[in-house]
C-alpha cells in the first residue's frame, strides 16, 4: 500500500496561486481526493526547469506531472483525471451527447470568460464599453445554460462547473472594472457562484477576491496599463 | 434493434472544420446526409441547433445537436462503432488533444494573418506559424499518421493543413510550408489526403480554389483590420 508521500509522489502540479485554469485542477482532484504535490511556478520573475523541460511549447501552467508524464491545458488535465482515474467521481456524465455538451459549454467558458474579461481592465473608453456589454451577454448565456438546475453537471458537480468556478473569483473585478452588478444581471448565476463557494473543494482552492483585484493592479503595471 | 437514428452534418463545402466532423464519421462508417450552408444567409436549422456560435459544422444526430469541430469527433469517436479515432492509453489521449488545442489556439489565426496581411505585421505572422508548424510536425515523429499507422484524431484535427494550406498559399502567393522545409509535413498531408475514406469528403480543388479566389479581397480587408486591432498577448 502506497505511503501518502508515495502517492504524493506520482502526482505533481505546477500552478500558480491566482491562476483560475491552475484552480481548475486544484478543485477536480480535490473533488476525486486525489493526493499530489503542488509546485508554485514564479511567473513573474522565473519559470522552473521542470516547467519549461515539461511544457516546452507554451511554457505556461498549470501542468500536471503524473509519473513524470506531463499533461497541459487545464480543460485536457480535467479529463485526464476522469480517464486515468475512472474508480472517482467523475467530472463527465457517460452518455455520449451529455458528454458532447459539457465539452461545449467548457469550450465556452475557455473561449470567452478570461478574454472577455481582460479587455475589462486592460481597455477604456468605448472599447471598454464594449467588453462590458459582451461580459453581460456571456454572463447571461451561461445563466441560461444553467437553467433551473443547481449545477452545470445537472445533479452533480461537473465539468462545466469546474471550468467555470474559479472565475467566480474574479466576479468583483468584472463588476468593479464593468460598473454592473452580477446579482442583478444574471441572479441565477450569482446563486451557482454561491453554491459554488459553499463546496470545500471550491472554498480552499479559490483566491479571495480581494486579492485577485489588487493583482489585477500588478498586471496592469505589468501591461503599462493605467 | 431499430433502425439508427439520422445523421446529419450542416457545413459549408469550403471549410476544413466541416471535413473534420464529415471525416470522423466516414473513418466510422457511418452515413449521413450533408446540408450544405450559405453564411452569407444562415438558416433556420443553423440558427435553432446553434444558437450560441452561429458556425459550421454542426452535426445533427437523431435531432440533437452537438456543436464544435473537436467535440463533433469526439462525440463520433464515442458513439459510433468502428475504428477508434483516439488511442485507449490516457496520457496518450491527452497529448492528442493538446495537439489539437494548438492547432486550434496557436495556428489557424496567424496562418489566416500571414497570408493575407502584408509588412512587418505579416513579417510576424509568417515567424509565428513556421515555428508552430515546426512544433506540429514533430509529432509525427517518423509515423506515417499523427495516430500511428491508422488516421486519428490529431489527424483529423490537422487537416486544414493536408489540403486547405497548399490551396491558401496559392491564391494567396504566400509560401509557407515547402517540402524542403517540411518534409515530415508534405509526407503527412499526401497520406493523409490519399486515405479513400478520407479523400470523399475533401472539397473540389478547383472548386476551391475559385472560392479562395473570389474570397481573396474580403480576405485581405478584414485580416488588415484584425491585425491593427489584435492587443499584445
Amino acid at each position: 500500500m502506497a505511503t501518502v508521500e508515495e502517492e504524493k509522489a506520482g502526482m505533481v502540479l505546477l500552478d500558480f496561486w491566482v491562476s483560475p485554469f491552475g484552480q481548475r485542477c486544484r478543485i477536480a482532484l480535490a473533488e476525486k481526493g486525489l493526493q499530489y504535490e503542488y509546485r508554485e511556478e514564479d511567473l513573474v520573475n522565473s519559470k522552473s526547469e521542470l516547467l519549461l523541460r515539461s511544457n516546452p511549447v507554451h511554457k505556461k501552467i498549470p501542468v500536471l506531472l503524473h509519473h513524470g508524464r506531463p499533461v497541459c491545458e487545464s480543460l485536457v488535465i480535467l479529463d485526464y483525471l476522469d480517464e486515468a482515474f475512472p474508480d472517482t467521481p467523475q467530472l463527465l456524465p457517460a452518455p455520449a451527447y451529455a458528454r458532447a455538451r459539457a465539452r461545449f459549454w467548457a469550450d465556452y467558458v475557455d473561449k470567452k470568460v478570461y478574454e472577455c474579461g481582460s479587455r475589462l481592465w486592460k481597455l477604456k473608453g468605448e472599447l471598454q464599453a464594449q467588453a462590458r456589454a459582451e461580459m453581460v451577454e456571456i454572463l447571461g448565456t451561461l445563466e441560461a445554460e444553467l437553467g433551473e438546475k443547481d449545477w452545470f453537471g445537472g445533479d452533480s458537480f461537473g465539468l462545466v462547473d469546474v471550468a467555470l468556478a474559479p472565475f467566480t473569483a474574479w466576479f468583483y473585478s468584472y463588476e468593479k472594472y464593468g460598473e454592473f452588478s452580477v446579482d442583478k444581471v444574471c441572479p441565477t448565476l450569482a446563486a451557482w457562484a454561491r453554491r459554488c463557494g459553499e463546496r470545500d473543494s471550491v472554498a480552499k482552492h479559490l483566491t479571495p477576491p480581494e486579492k485577485v483585484y489588487a493583482f489585477i493592479d500588478v498586471l496592469k503595471k505589468k501591461y503599462g496599463v493605467e | 434493434m431499430g433502425s439508427p437514428e439520422l445523421v446529419k452534418v450542416i457545413a459549408t463545402f469550403d471549410s476544413p472544420f466541416s471535413h473534420r466532423a464529415e471525416a470522423a464519421l466516414r473513418l466510422k462508417g457511418v452515413p449521413y446526409e450533408l446540408v450544405l450552408e450559405d453564411l452569407r444567409n444562415k438558416s433556420d436549422l443553423l440558427l435553432t441547433h446553434n444558437p450560441v456560435h452561429k458556425m459550421v459544422p454542426v452535426l445533427l444526430h437523431g435531432g440533437r445537436a452537438v456543436c464544435e469541430s473537436l467535440v463533433i469527433v469526439e462525440y463520433v469517436d464515442e458513439t459510433f462503432q468502428g475504428p477508434p479515432l483516439l488511442p485507449a492509453d490516457p496520457h496518450r489521449r491527452a497529448t492528442a488533444r493538446i495537439w489539437a488545442r494548438f492547432i486550434d489556439d496557436k495556428c489557424t489565426k496567424p496562418l489566416w494573418l500571414a497570408l493575407w496581411t502584408n509588412g512587418d505585421a505579416q513579417e510576424g505572422f509568417v515567424k509565428e506559424i513556421k515555428e508552430n508548424l515546426a512544433l506540429l510536425e514533430g509529432q509525427l515523429n517518423g509515423k506515417r499518421f499523427f495516430g500511428g499507422d491508422a488516421v486519428g484524431y490529431l489527424d483529423v484535427a490537422a487537416s486544414p493543413f493536408a489540403y486547405w494550406l497548399e490551396v491558401l498559399e496559392e491564391v494567396s502567393g504566400v509560401s509557407l510550408a515547402t517540402a524542403d522545409e517540411y518534409p515530415d509535413l508534405c509526407r503527412w498531408a499526401k497520406e493523409y489526403t490519399s486515405d479513400d475514406k478520407v479523400m470523399k469528403c475533401l472539397p473540389d480543388r478547383a472548386k476551391l480554389l475559385a472560392h479562395f479566389t473570389a474570397m481573396k479581397d474580403r480576405y485581405i480587408t478584414t485580416a488588415r483590420s484584425t491585425a491593427t486591432n489584435c492587443l499584445p498577448a
